[in-house]
C-alpha cells in the first residue's frame, strides 16, 4: 500500500478542512514579538530576566495569544544605544514583528523611540524615563512597570508620614535615572514636610563608595535608588562603614530577585515598588512558582515586567480579536487595557500609556534563614504624576540632578 | 576631622588592593612590553573561581590563593599559546588581549551569570577596629596589611633573589640579558603567571568590599593603568606609590569635586604622560 496523495483525496482533505470551524482570527503567520535585551556586559542580569519573564509568560499561554500563535524574536543590544537601534531596524524591517518588548535601559529606548513610533509598532519598555509618558511622549508606547519617580512618590509620603523621617540624605547615580528617583522623592517629601539636605551622585561605575559614605551623617535616613549590582556593593559598605542609619530605597535598589545575593545588610531597607513578589493573587503565585522552577530564583521588577507586559499584549489581542494589522486600532485597544488579577495587582493605564497601578513599601526581613521583602503599605492607584495635577506637573521642568534645587 | 582620617585610610586601603592588581600588570608591561588588556579580567576570574570554590567548601584564605592559582595558569596559557606568537607587535598584543578580555567577560557570564555575587568577609576580620578612637572597617585594614605584606616580600623577591637579578636584568635589556645566558623566555612565562596569580589573588581580597559581576574587569583595568602610567612600568616603587597616589585621589576627588571625580583621577596622569612619559619612578625608554 502506497501513500500517494490523490487528487481525490487532496480534494476532500481540503473540503475538509474548510468547513471545520476555524476560529476568525486564524492568519496565516503567527503573532511576533520582539524582545530588546541585553545579554552581555554589566546590564546582563537585568537582560537575563527580562527574557526569563516573557519566556515563563508565552510557556503559561502555551505560545498562543487570543487564539494566534506567537513567536519570540530576541535581540541582543549589548546594552548601548547603537546596538538597539540596529536590532530594533532588523526585527522591524526583517523579522516584520508586531511588538518589540525591551529594551531595558532608558539611553536604549530614547535611541529608538522616533524610529518605532515611525514604524508604529507598538513598544513596551521598562526603561523608566519620565518624558517618554510626559513631556515627549511616543503614541506607540506602553509601558507597565512605571516612571522612575513613580514609586519613589509613596515612598517619599511613607517615609515622612507613617516614618515620621525629617531629614534625609539622597544617593543615588550620576545619571537621568538616579536624578528622577530623587528628583520625586524630594518633591513628595518636602511637600509632607521634610527635608531632603544633601544629594550624592557617585558615578554609575564606583568601584568604592566610602568617599561618599563619609559625607553621610547627621540625618533620620539615607535614601538610595541604586541599580543593577551597585545595591550590593554600596549596602555592604555602608554597614561596613558603621552607619546604621535606616536605608530607603526606589524599585531596583531592593529588588526580589537581588536578595539571593544580599546578606544581613540589607535587613531593614523600605522600599517601594510598583511589583513585589510577596503579593498574593493567584497569577503571581504561577508567576513565582514558575520563576522558582524554571530559573531557581523569585522574578524581580525586570522578570515580573515582561511577564505584565506579556498580560497586556495578550488582552489587547483580545480586544482586536487577534488582528495586528490596524496598528492605531492595535495601540489604542492596548492603552484601554485594564486588568484585575495580575501579578502586580490591578491597574490601568493613563493616557499616556503610563501605568496606574498599586504601589507596594516593603520591609526587607529574614524569614526561614532567607531573605524577604514583607509588604507593610500598600498604594492603590498610583499614577506617574502622584497626586498631583497633571497640567501643573507637567508645566514643570522634568527631574534633574538640580531640580527640585536643594532648600538653603 | 574624622572624615579626612576616615578618607586617608580608605585611600590606603584602595592603594593596597591597587596595588596588588598593578604590580603585576608593571612587571609583565616592563619586562615583555606587553600591554595585557586582560589584566582586568584576571582581576574578576580570580573573584569568580573563588566563589565557587568557597561554595564546594574551602575557606577564604585558601580559596584565594587557589582563586589566584587558577587565574596564573589560564594566563600561563595565553602567554605561552599566544603572546609569545606576538612579541614585538604591540598593536596585535593590543588587539588579543582586548579580545580575550570579552571573551573571558562572556565565559564568566555563562558559567557565573549574571547576578552579582557577594564574598563574605572573613569572619575574624568583620566589624570594625578602633584606630585612634575612630573604628574602621577591620578588613579595610587588613586589605592594607596584606598589601604591605605583598610590596616587602616582591621586593625581596626582585631585589634580594637570583630570580628577581633575572627579572632586573630582563626589564633593562632583554637583549643582554640574553646574552649573558638568562632564559629570558622562561622568564617572560614566569612574570606573566606571577603577574597573573597577583591580579586574581586581589579579585578575591577585593571580593568582600566590591562583589563580583559581570563589568569589574573593565572597571579595575583603567584604575591599573592610570597606576602604572603614573609609577612607571616596570618599577615595584613606582606601583607601589602610584597606587597610593590613585587610591588618594581617588577618595579624597570623589569626597570634595564630586563632578570632577574623573579629572581629578585622569588629570595628574595627562600631566605625567605629558611631562615625564616614562612615570615618575620609571626609567625613559632606551
Amino acid at each position: 500500500m502506497t501513500l500517494a496523495l490523490t487528487r481525490r483525496r487532496f480534494l476532500a482533505g481540503t473540503a475538509l478542512a474548510t468547513i471545520l470551524p476555524i476560529p476568525a482570527v486564524a492568519q496565516g503567520k503567527p503573532v511576533r514579538i520582539g524582545l530588546l535585551t541585553v545579554k552581555t556586559g554589566p546590564l546582563a542580569q537585568g537582560g537575563l530576566q527580562m527574557e526569563q519573564g516573557i519566556t515563563r509568560f508565552l510557556k503559561d499561554r502555551n505560545s498562543t495569544l487570543a487564539g494566534r500563535k506567537v513567536e519570540l524574536v530576541v535581540g541582543d543590544t549589548g546594552g548601548n544605544p547603537a546596538g538597539a537601534k540596529t536590532k530594533t531596524q532588523e526585527l522591524v524591517e526583517r523579522d516584520g514583528v508586531d511588538f518589540i518588548f525591551g529594551p531595558l535601559a532608558a539611553f536604549e529606548l530614547l535611541a529608538i523611540t522616533d524610529y518605532v513610533a515611525q514604524a508604529k509598532v507598538p513598544i513596551f519598555s521598562l526603561a523608566a524615563a519620565e518624558d517618554m509618558t510626559q513631556r515627549r511622549p511616543n503614541p506607540y508606547f506602553v509601558r507597565a512597570s512605571g516612571t522612575s519617580a513613580q514609586a519613589m512618590h509613596p515612598l517619599a509620603d511613607y517615609a515622612a508620614k507613617e516614618l515620621k523621617l525629617k531629614r534625609v540624605i539622597t544617593i543615588s547615580e550620576d545619571f537621568a535615572f538616579g536624578y528622577e528617583q530623587m528628583g520625586g522623592f524630594q518633591r513628595v517629601f518636602e511637600d509632607a514636610g521634610g527635608r531632603v539636605v544633601k544629594k550624592l551622585w557617585p558615578p554609575i561605575v564606583t568601584p568604592d563608595y566610602t568617599p561618599y559614605l563619609a559625607q553621610i551623617g547627621g540625618v533620620d535616613a539615607v535614601v538610595q535608588g541604586f541599580a543593577g549590582s551597585n545595591p550590593l556593593k554600596f549596602m555592604k559598605q555602608c554597614r561596613d562603614a558603621g552607619i546604621t542609619l535606616p536605608v530607603l530605597g526606589g524599585s531596583v535598589a531592593c529588588d526580589d530577585a537581588l536578595l539571593k545575593s544580599f546578606g544581613d545588610e540589607a535587613l531593614g531597607i523600605v522600599s517601594c515598588s510598583g511589583y513585589t513578589a510577596d503579593l498574593d493573587t493567584p497569577s503571581n503565585k504561577r508567576l513565582v512558582d514558575g520563576m522558582v522552577r524554571d530559573y531557581g530564583n523569585i522574578p524581580g521588577i525586570y522578570a515580573a515586567g515582561l511577564y505584565l507586559s506579556g498580560l497586556v499584549a495578550e488582552a489587547g489581542l483580545e480586544k482586536t480579536g487577534g488582528k495586528t494589522d490596524d496598528k492605531d486600532g492595535l495601540i489604542k485597544a492596548l492603552r484601554a487595557v485594564s486588568l484585575t488579577d495580575t501579578p502586580r495587582g490591578p491597574f490601568h493605564f493613563d493616557h499616556f500609556g503610563n501605568v496606574v497601578g498599586t504601589a507596594y513599601i516593603r520591609r526587607c526581613e529574614r524569614k526561614d534563614g532567607k531573605l524577604v521583602n514583607t509588604t507593610i503599605k500598600t498604594y492603590p492607584n498610583v499614577s506617574q504624576f502622584w497626586t498631583y495635577d497633571e497640567k501643573w506637573f507637567l508645566a514643570q521642568p522634568v527631574y534633574s540632578r538640580d531640580y527640585p534645587p536643594l532648600k538653603s | 576631622m574624622n572624615l579626612w582620617l576616615l578618607l586617608a585610610v580608605n585611600s590606603v586601603t584602595l592603594g593596597g588592593l591597587l596595588f596588588l592588581l598593578s604590580a603585576g600588570f608593571s612587571l609583565i608591561f616592563g619586562l615583555m612590553r606587553i600591554p595585557n588588556l586582560t589584566h582586568g579580567s584576571f582581576f574578576m576570574l580570580g573573584a569568580y573561581l573563588a566563589v565557587t570554590l568557597i561554595r564546594r567548601g574551602f575557606d577564604f584564605w585558601t580559596a584565594a590563593v587557589l582563586g589566584g592559582l587558577g587565574v596564573a595558569v589560564f594566563g600561563g596559557l595565553v602567554e605561552r599559546l599566544l603572546l609569545r606568537r606576538l612579541a614585538g607587535a604591540e598593536l596585535a598584543q593590543v588587539l588579543v588581549t582586548l579580545g580575550l578580555s570579552f571573551m573571558v567577560a562572556d565565559a564568566c557570564l555563562m558559567v557565573w551569570t549574571g547576578d552579582p555575587i557577594q564574598i563574605a568577609t572573613p569572619p575574624a576580620l568583620r566589624g570594625t577596629a578602633a584606630v585612634l578612637g575612630i573604628g574602621f572597617p577591620t578588613y579595610r585594614l587588613a586589605i592594607s596589611a596584606i598589601a604591605v605584606v605583598f610590596a616587602a616580600a616582591l621586593w625581596v623577591l626582585l631585589d634580594w633573589t637570583p630570580l628577581g637579578a633575572m627579572i632586573r636584568a630582563g626589564v633593562d635589556d632583554p637583549a643582554m640579558a640574553r646574552v649573558a645566558g638568562i632564559r629570558v623566555s622562561r622568564l617572560f612565562t614566569i612574570v606573566f603567571c606571577l603577574g597573573a596569580w597577583l591580579a586574581g589573588f586581589a579579585g578575591v581580597i577585593g571580593g568582600p568590599i566590591l562583589s563580583v559581576y559581570p563589568g569589574l574587569d573593565q572597571e579595575m583595568l583603567p584604575l591599573a593603568l592610570v597606576v602604572v602610567i603614573l609609577g612607571g612600568s616596570g618599577s615595584l616603587v613606582g606601583s607601589l606609590v602610584g597606587s597610593l597616589v590613585v587610591g588618594f585621589l581617588y577618595n579624597f576627588g570623589q569626597a570634595m569635586f564630586p563632578e570632577l571625580a574623573y579629572v581629578v583621577l585622569f588629570l595628574p596622569m595627562l600631566v605625567v604622560l605629558v611631562v615625564r612619559p616614562q612615570g615618575l619612578f620609571g626609567r625613559p625608554a632606551a
